[in-house]
């Protein structure tokens, strides 16, 4: 069969030195009742076969290389250099886990300082973790975070216009405990006026899932004069052109990291982001490295802090988080590394001037009219027909001009949300406001 | 083993490199407002060249399954097939987007249903949510169904999961995170749960039971049928930590025996990689009494076509989008390579393997749970006086084989943790215990070798608590 190299001869002499009569008899301790049950399964196939099946199916997909895609919602298509994958793809990374033995393990360990030095200076903080599940997932152990280093405070301020489906795992994550989210709306600065001493974060998606990017001026001051945290959840594309959250006072930075060189895979393998200033290393969640010496003073890397984690800790650890998204953060070391500090800013930049192109197009549409003050690679538009009918219609000439913001909130029927990135070209920006304003007629 | 020492990133920066090339703008720029714009960006500035080797390099200075023995208990470091990333690679999967159109991905979705309704079969149950990202977000994801299964019953008073002493500390973990309370039942003589102690604190109180089967011993929980039974009548509901599913793919289905919710590592028994902590997959499977609870949205057929929805109790999301969708396309290749008889024979070669190092390795080393194993086995580590587990780990470095899990589970001391797989050779597994047995004459002879290793190694054994104590965190320029 595949991949077992055992051959009957093996087997036979394993279970000599064993002092069994067959393999089945190893099983004796599993219920007679139950044992070796018929499964129901597709027949199996060699690797030829299984290829070709899933090409097939691969194939019954329209991806972001036909068309012209202007979808984000928090995964977006951007490039990712040859690089990343051929380098995260050598069996030594992809194949090993998580660096329990430091000494075989000092490619991956410093790998994730790299990641961990690189992320802190995007986002302006102290301490970087090696990831969690996806970005979402990072902004809901956030908050747990806050609420265990804030203590007493059950209320949570989170933007109105916080992604659904995040808003949703925060949902999830906090179900158990008693803790107040409240809603905020416009300008940051005056929402976080509503911090009190109840409060023990306030949110700032930045941008929010609407495309606004507010101006955090005088937030970071209200919310530690009322003793609480500033947790920015942001874009690591928007972040490499942007002034950094912490150095606008954020205590906790989180962000999907799959915009740093990971393909968009129908919504995962993803990267939880998370930083913290040094005062809160400890409350952090995830594994995190250090440096360390040896013996001989040779520097190395090595797992740190650990007696925050499940597996020295247990019930008291501050997180269950075992397995994370290490290769994922893998591909995004390499991709900050090879853009780099020009690069980076460039594909920011790229982002900035074409979402900018496409709005000012978009805004000379009869009837259209963008809703933003401030946008980065994404901006909301208010459209003269429902939206969906819009996606819909244009989907069968192969441009995707972004989300009907219906599909989450059903009443908002006439916005649209619209995303650019350096893959979309002058070309296809024309073609989006073409083939809007011909299906708005 | 590459032992030269790599420059961090930053070290091998220099003003002015370009990595990649990016295109020219072809639209008119755009000011960027003063009170937003940062000044700089302290990234490093690399060329391609410098990028690539420097990457390379970093990945010789790991020991990995495609290059070194690993027999890491636990975490089934098995032969990850390079077919799965070939089916993984391809562009419509990799350039697929969440928010496509259902009309548009009907491929992916497809995919999902068909691994749903295979894993479901595998495991005996009625439903599987492929979302939860690992074990512990599996885990995490079970124990909130059962909280929400007795409020939803207006059953406010349970709040207590049992948790056998051999466990992993996630399980204790996640009941914390799900706002119930970790009680710990202890193990019996022969490694099992003890059923008098699980009966002395079964109650009103209890919410449910999360096992391990086989546990963390590498042991098959004989009285699996028995434990749910008592706990059901209890009123609780029982977890099924799958870890260790490698060992009965084919050979048991864990819903027939009574478990209402568990999780399977599809980074594990499936065969993706580890990728060197992740990504993996704690999809989540449940039996009628609890389907209705899973996380979502998960796949549905509707006549031809497939689509999204969520259950009708579920207990929500537990990430955005749909979950480790990459991952799941490298499970499915993987399980419909194998089929029903390759299921049932990559568990049976990780049993035999397993027993049979165990019968090499315990002519010399103590083995406190002694009978049949299944996919581990348990050693202790301290084979002569002043020797403890972690030198004998480190020897085995010297010889080329990455360590076993150590120093778990907590109820063996001095824990060799060992899982083989079913994926080693016969002559490999020779070569460990030959080793073995050389570091156990060592250690009589020689404890110098042992307390001095690794030698080979691109650094020593490095000063963790210093490391602790005033922790570097990040490069400072």
């Amino acid at each position: 069969m595949p991949f077992v190299p055992n051959t009957d001869a093996d087997r036979a002499a394993m279970l000599a030195a064993i002092g069994a009569g067959s393999v089945e008899e190893l099983f004796a301790d599993v219920p007679s009742a139950r044992r070796f049950p018929k499964l129901e399964l597709p027949k199996a196939l060699s690797e030829l076969e299984i290829l070709r099946e899933l090409d097939a199916l691969a194939k019954k997909n329209e991806a972001t290389d036909s068309g012209a895609w202007f979808v984000g919602g928090g995964a977006y298509s951007h490039f990712v250099p040859a690089m990343v994958p051929a380098l995260a793809g050598r069996g030594e990374f992809l194949t090993a886990y998580t660096p329990y033995q430091a000494e075989v393990s000092q490619g991956t360990l410093q790998a994730i300082f790299e990641y961990q030095s690189m992320a802190a200076a995007l986002f302006g903080v102290e301490t970087v973790n090696a990831s969690h599940y996806d970005g979402a997932t990072a902004l809901a152990e956030a908050v747990l975070m806050a609420l265990h280093a804030v203590s007493d405070r059950p209320r949570v301020m989170i933007p109105a216009a916080l992604h659904p489906e995040y808003r949703e795992v925060l949902a999830t994550y906090l179900e158990a405990f008693e803790v107040e989210l409240v809603e905020w709306t416009g300008p940051a600065a005056e929402a976080a006026k509503g911090v009190d001493s109840r409060t023990a974060c306030f949110l700032v998606q930045w941008p929010d899932f609407e495309g606004e990017v507010h101006d955090l001026s005088g937030v970071a001051d209200a919310v530690h004069a009322a003793g609480a945290l500033l947790l920015v959840h942001v874009d690591p594309i928007f972040a490499a052109l942007a002034k950094s959250p912490g150095s606008l006072g954020a205590d906790i930075v989180t962000a999907e990291g799959q915009a740093l060189g990971n393909a968009l895979y129908y919504g995962g393998p993803y990267l939880g982001m998370m930083g913290a200033t040094a005062k809160l290393v400890r409350k952090m969640p995830g594994r995190i490295v250090g440096e360390a010496k040896d013996k001989d003073g040779r520097l190395g890397y090595v797992l740190t802090l650990s007696a925050r984690e499940q597996h020295i800790r247990r019930e008291k650890a501050v997180s269950n988080i075992c397995s994370n998204q290490g290769l994922v953060m893998l591909q995004s070391t390499i991709y900050m590394a090879a853009l780099g500090k020009h690069g980076m800013a460039r594909v920011a930049r790229l982002c900035w001037d074409k979402a900018h192109y496409a709005a000012a197009e978009l805004g000379k549409l009869p009837g259209f009219k963008v809703a933003n003050r401030t946008f980065f690679k994404e901006f909301l538009v208010r459209t003269p027909v429902p939206a969906a009918e819009l996606v819909a219609k244009l989907e069968k000439r192969g441009v995707h001009p972004g989300l009907a913001l219906s599909r989450w909130h059903p009443e908002r029927t006439h916005e649209l949300l619209v995303a650019v990135t350096e893959m979309n070209t002058k070309e296809q920006i024309d073609l989006l406001a073409r083939s809007l304003a011909e299906a708005s007629k | 083993m590459n032992l030269t020492p790599e420059p961090l990133v930053y070290g091998l920066s220099s003003p002015g490199r370009v990595g990649v090339v990016l295109p020219e703008s072809d639209v008119p720029v755009a000011p960027v407002p003063a009170w937003l714009e940062r000044d700089t960006l302290p990234l490093p500035e690399l060329d391609e060249l410098t990028t690539v080797r420097h990457f390379t390099r970093l990945s010789q200075k790991n020991f990995s399954i495609d290059t070194n023995f690993y027999p890491l208990g636990s975490c089934t470091m098995k032969y990850n097939p390079k077919a799965n990333e070939a089916a993984a690679a391809h562009p419509s999967w990799r350039n697929l987007h969440p928010y496509a159109p259902e009309s548009l991905s009907q491929g992916a979705l497809e995919l999902v249903f068909r691994l749903q309704e295979i894993l479901a079969e595998i495991g005996g149950f009625k439903a599987v949510s492929l979302q939860p990202a690992a074990g512990a977000h599996g885990e995490l994801a079970g124990v909130f169904m059962i909280r929400k299964y007795h409020l939803e019953r207006g059953d406010t008073r349970r709040v207590k999961i049992l948790i056998p002493d051999s466990a992993h500390g996630t399980n204790p973990a996640s009941c914390t995170m799900a706002g119930l309370e970790a009680v710990t039942i202890p193990s019996n003589a022969e490694g099992g749960v003890d059923l008098g102690a699980l009966k002395a604190a079964l109650g009103p109180e209890l919410a449910g039971i999360m096992i391990t089967n086989p546990n963390t011993l590498g042991l098959f929980e004989r009285n699996i049928e028995e434990i749910c039974r008592l706990v059901h009548e209890a009123g609780g509901l029982v977890y099924g930590d799958g870890a260790n599913m490698n060992a009965v793919t084919g050979v048991f289905r864990p819903g027939d025996s009574g478990i209402d919710v568990m999780h399977f590592n599809l980074h594990k028994t499936f065969s993706t990689p580890h990728g060197g902590g992740g990504p993996g997959v704690g999809m989540v499977a449940a039996n009628a009494t609890l389907a209705e609870f899973l996380p979502g949205p998960l796949v549905v057929k509707k006549g031809a076509a497939f689509a999204l929805a969520t259950p009708a109790k579920s207990i929500g999301r537990m990430k955005a989008f749909y979950g480790n969708f990459a991952v799941l396309v490298r499970a499915y290749a993987y399980v419909r390579m194998l089929g029903a008889e390759g299921l049932r024979r990559l568990a049976e070669n990780a049993v035999l393997n397993a027993n049979y190092l165990k019968a090499l390795v315990e002519k010399r080393w103590k083995v406190k749970y002694g009978r049949r194993c299944m996919h581990e086995f348990v050693a202790s580590g301290d084979i002569a006086e002043g020797v403890h587990t972690l030198d004998v780990a480190k020897r085995l470095i010297d010889y080329g084989f990455h360590p076993p899990t150590i120093y778990f589970p907590l109820i063996v001391p001095e824990a060799v943790m060992i899982e083989p797989t079913e994926t080693e050779s016969k002559e490999t597994l020779d070569a460990f215990a030959a080793v073995l047995d050389k570091i156990a004459d060592e250690a009589r002879d020689n404890p110098a070798l042992l307390h001095d290793a690794p030698t080979t190694t691109p650094v020593g054994r490095l000063d963790e608590v210093a490391a602790a104590r005033c922790p570097v965190l990040c490069y400072r320029a």
